[in-house]
């Protein structure tokens, strides 16, 4: 981002004036985007934090400044069971999407030869994340269900002699959804970096001696670090805050802090429900600024 | 051609799973949104037949479909218009740093990354304080663009950070105003990319269901109305809308993708020969 127009020498006056003028058109091409960001994203988290703090009866909220949400909150053994819970589906997720991702990642862009190859089947990637996550839940259940073809094609074997229960509406059902969803939010950053790797370091690993596996822990793992912490945010952040998926998938069995935030919406208990929405924020940026540490997002682009 | 090695045909073989994984389902459900009127949600098939599609055409006992069509699909042009619009300005201004470009880009970044289902409560909260009414075209037009705008903006940074500013120099050293050189040298350049932009700002919002939960009022939006169909229907009908829908999106991504093969073919017709004589 360097500016190097400047080759009639200018007085000081002049480029005061400038860049005075350089600053105004650049507040006013970004006014709008302040604006919308400041109306419904700031006010919005500023509100929450305000009625975070509210009190509630059964059917209105009142203004107040008390800590009883909190308090009930962080006392409650149901509040850290489904943290818990929130975290553990964020690990395996992102455990998974890392290893799937970086796999399809790197098949794409060192083992595709032609650029019309790789972007065509990288495309072919991309599609489905266009398409409505809900219809692509719904999809499941002809798969998983009782009388689904992952049951009946078992039977069929001979594998099991009962349907297995646990294949829809179950913490597998969820975190497989989560897979199917997510897992392009790690592939696109990765392939991304991948790209961009120069070849020639590779050809120097293997000239050196390296084995394909030495080559990929030692050159391209490392200088594929920032795709990686970028679909890693992607994928945290995503599984943390859902709420849909979780109750969908797990036939409201199983609870997240999403879920969590969403039912106490539906009783109407704001007040609380931004209690616990203001936890789930500060833990997500916390997971951000952790993941931050390893990359410079500025960089990047 | 040197021979592929061994790692290549194991690498091929886990990247077409991925594929059948990604496509599997929703094929699926595509398949069985054609059952016979008798049929359900699972295999087997009891006959083929277009009854669910014409369910869906006919009674309106599930719901507002059409309507809730209707203003998804204006809904989403808005923010596709608005998200073009507002990332170009933005992607403008962040290649001069400026006081404040830090604290936008850090917004930009919690824009992305902030739970959905916050900024649903949220702009729900402070419309029904401030006493205004919740509706798709005001509060949730506002909430769907904090999703849309993140995507544009970065697509925008990725352009102009490899943006050859030697056409801009060459159109101000001939006299162009800032505004002719955006206008006849930038635009034009950066042509396929908006449409990138677009075509993330359209189907970002068509599809988007956290963010408009509590935002869209009284009436729905595509998505909305096809949650609700998840919890009381239990017919292929809604198999049949998930078909639609998904044909619909895939319908869009296709103009989308021939409107770049174009342009990108005319650019090839029609380009100068600028820098070509130089070398």
């Amino acid at each position: 981002m360097t500016d190097q127009t400047q080759t009639v020498p200018i007085g000081t006056q002049d480029r005061v004036t400038l860049k005075l003028s350089g600053a105004l058109s650049a507040w006013l091409l970004s006014a709008p985007l302040a604006l919308i960001l400041i109306f419904f994203l700031v006010l919005p988290i500023i509100m929450i934090v305000v009625v975070s703090f509210w009190g509630a009866t059964e059917f209105s909220i009142y203004p107040a400044f008390q800590f009883d949400n909190y308090e009930f909150l962080l006392t409650s053994p149901v509040t850290y069971k489904v943290f818990l819970n929130t975290l553990k589906y964020a690990a395996v997720t992102w455990a998974v999407t890392l290893i799937l991702g970086f796999t399809v990642a790197y098949f794409l862009a060192f083992h595709v030869r032609t650029l019309t190859w790789q972007v065509a089947l990288f495309l072919l990637c991309t599609i489905p994340f266009w398409t409505s996550n809900i219809i692509r839940m719904i999809s499941w259940i002809p798969f998983l269900g009782r009388n689904g073809i992952a049951n009946s094609t078992l039977i069929s074997m001979g594998a099991i002699d009962e349907p297995l229960e646990w294949l829809l509406y179950s913490d597998f059902s969820v975190i497989l959804a989560f897979v199917h969803l997510y897992t392009l939010f790690m592939v696109v950053p990765i392939f991304n970096t991948m790209m961009r790797i120069d070849r020639s370091l590779i050809e120097a690993a293997y000239d050196n001696g390296a084995t394909g596996f030495q080559t990929l822990t030692n050159v391209i793992i490392p200088l594929t670090k920032p795709g990686i912490m970028i679909g890693s945010i992607f994928v945290v952040t995503l599984v943390m805050g859902d709420f849909i998926t979780v109750r969908f998938m797990s036939g409201s069995q199983k609870a997240n802090v999403g879920r969590l935030i969403s039912n106490d919406i539906s009783l109407l208990q704001y007040p609380s429900a931004c209690a616990t929405a203001v936890v789930l924020l500060g833990t997500v940026l916390l997971v951000i600024a952790i993941l931050l540490r390893f990359v410079d997002i500025r960089k990047e682009l | 051609m040197e021979t592929r090695p061994r790692s290549f045909y194991v690498l091929a073989f886990i990247f077409a799973l991925f594929l059948v994984f990604l496509y599997g389902p929703t094929l699926t459900i595509a398949i069985l949104s054609f059952q016979g009127p008798g049929g359900g949600l699972t295999f087997p098939m009891r006959g083929v037949s277009l009854h669910w599609f014409r369910d869906l055409f006919e009674q309106q006992a599930v719901g507002d479909i059409w309507g809730s069509f209707g203003r998804s699909l204006v809904l989403g042009l808005m923010v596709m218009v608005t998200t073009v619009v507002v990332s170009v300005m933005g992607g403008l201004a962040f290649r001069k740093r400026f006081a404040g470009s830090g604290v936008i880009f850090y917004l930009i970044i919690i824009s992305l990354v902030i739970p959905s289902i916050l900024i649903s409560l949220g702009v729900g909260l402070i419309f029904s304080r401030a006493g205004l009414n919740v509706h798709w075209a005001t509060s949730g037009f506002g909430s769907q663009l904090t999703w849309t705008l993140p995507f544009g903006l970065l697509i925008m940074f990725a352009v102009f950070n490899r943006f050859d500013k030697s056409y801009e120099e060459a159109a101000r050293d001939q006299g162009a105003s800032s505004w002719q050189t955006i206008r006849h040298v930038v635009l034009p350049i950066i042509a396929p990319m908006l449409i990138g932009v677009a075509l993330f700002g359209f189907t970002l919002s068509y599809d988007e269901f956290a963010r408009t939960l509590l935002t869209a009022g009284s009436y729905n939006t595509l998505p909305l109305e096809i949650f609700g169909m998840t919890t009381n229907v239990t017919t292929p009908v809604i198999f049949a809308l998930g078909t639609l829908t998904t044909g619909f999106s895939l319908v869009i991504i296709a103009a989308f993708l021939v409107a770049v093969l174009i342009m990108n073919r005319r650019r090839a017709r029609l380009g100068s020969d600028a820098g070509e004589g130089m070398v």
